[in-house]
């Protein structure tokens, strides 16, 4: 799977951070974008759950930053691109149940610890590169024809 | 079972989606934890029952493509998220009753618990069981 | 009734028996610890997905029966080291909360 193919859709959305206002938005409309593009069902719901936990993640604990939605024949992928304070332990963020949300938001609903183990669940691939100081990126991948047929079996290997 | 039975067993009240209120129910899900309901509901048509009342709840129902909010413990969202509500289609409902007597209440006329999806490795050896 | 007969009877699996004879009059469902503290009676039983290590003073102070975690939902060894020192009684039901609380509510009140 290494041929550079150009995307036949791309998408960049903004996330600002501690906007619980529109927060989750940015999941629905890729969503919507998904629909439009005719991308099968179970795909846009995976998509859209790792839309969300990667959206919320920026807005709970960083100033913000970008998505990308790439979207392509065999795949789509979701880039989360923040500049917040990193993470300082990517493999504790990663276990079921860890979660470092304040107080304040864990009175909100947030903080139940499975942001990043979701985001794993629901798609086919996930990157974390960060550096602390600096930020994170996060990539996510999610097969199509794939999920149409496993219902979102997860597939190793590159 | 149908919103409105719902609405009617529970004593809620529409806050938004009345015109839907014939829509048939499959299953209820009880969690004030976002993120639970993305890992754990795995089937649409879910009715999720929740204190937790932030735009984003709302959010996660359009997500997930639930059949509609049920507000519990007397609490309200905000205006502008029941109107945002109205205009995805998410029918919300809200009733004074806890959280526990609602899903007494329901589960007892009949409301079967939304199938489950596994859950990411959260029980199969990360935390130890004690001896 | 004792929540000994309780976990029996709804299939609940012991993480802490701290004081298995403990009564439960009532069940209570939520995951907010705000919402527990301000809500919770005595003996009570709560039902929850909250893992946070909170959760076992937050019980000890509103004297609950004990914290059953819904899901298969096991908290961290920190959560089962306190519970055990402070004598709160922890379990685990492998249905969700809906079921969970569904089936207290029947056998509490049948």
């Amino acid at each position: 799977m290494t041929v550079p193919t150009p995307p036949r859709h791309k998408e960049i959305f903004t996330v600002v951070g501690l906007d619980l206002e529109r927060a989750g938005t940015v999941s629905t409309e890729v969503q919507r974008v998904l629909r439009k593009l005719g991308v099968e069902p179970e795909v846009v719901r995976r998509a859209g759950i790792v839309c969300f936990e990667g959206e919320m993640n920026m807005v709970l604990y960083t100033p913000g930053g970008r998505i990308i939605l790439l979207v392509y024949d065999d795949r789509i992928e979701l880039i989360f691109s923040d500049f917040g304070p990193g993470i300082p332990d990517v493999e504790l963020a990663r276990q079921p149940g860890y979660s470092t949300a304040p107080e304040w938001a864990r009175e909100l609903g947030f903080g139940s610890g499975m942001g990043i183990p979701n985001m794993e669940a629901n798609s086919d691939r996930l990157e974390i590169r960060s550096r602390v100081g600096e930020g994170t990126v996060i990539r996510a991948m999610i097969l199509r024809r794939q999920s149409e047929a496993a219902g979102g079996r997860r597939e190793t290997g590159s | 079972m149908t919103l409105k039975e719902i609405a009617r067993v529970v004593e809620a009240q529409f806050l938004t989606g009345a015109d839907l209120a014939d829509r048939e129910v499959r299953a209820a899900f009880a969690a004030d934890l976002l993120s639970d309901v993305l890992a754990m509901v795995r089937e649409e048509g879910v009715l999720l029952i929740t204190g937790t009342v932030t735009a984003q709840v709302v959010r996660v129902a359009e997500v997930m493509n639930l059949a509609g909010v049920l507000f519990v413990r007397g609490k309200l969202p905000a205006k502008a998220t029941v109107d945002y509500a109205a205009s995805a289609g998410i029918p919300l409902l809200a009733t004074e009753h806890l959280m526990y007597e609602t899903c007494g209440l329901l589960f007892s006329h009949g409301l079967p618990p939304a199938k489950r999806k596994r859950l990411p490795a959260e029980h199969d050896g990360s935390h130890p069981s004690p001896p | 009734m004792k929540l000994r007969e309780v976990a029996e009877k709804l299939g609940l699996e012991f993480l802490v028996a701290a004081a298995p004879e403990a009564e439960v009059e009532d069940g209570y469902v939520s995951d907010l610890l705000s919402d527990v503290l301000a809500h919770a009676q005595p003996k009570q039983l709560w039902i929850t997905h909250q893992r946070h290590l909170n959760v076992v003073a937050v019980a000890k102070l509103r004297e609950l029966s004990g914290v059953v975690f819904a899901r298969g939902i096991r908290p961290g060894p920190e959560v089962i080291q306190k519970a055990r020192e402070e004598g709160l009684n922890l379990l685990v039901s492998s249905a969700d909360a809906f079921e969970t609380a569904g089936r207290l509510h029947r056998l509490l009140f049948p």
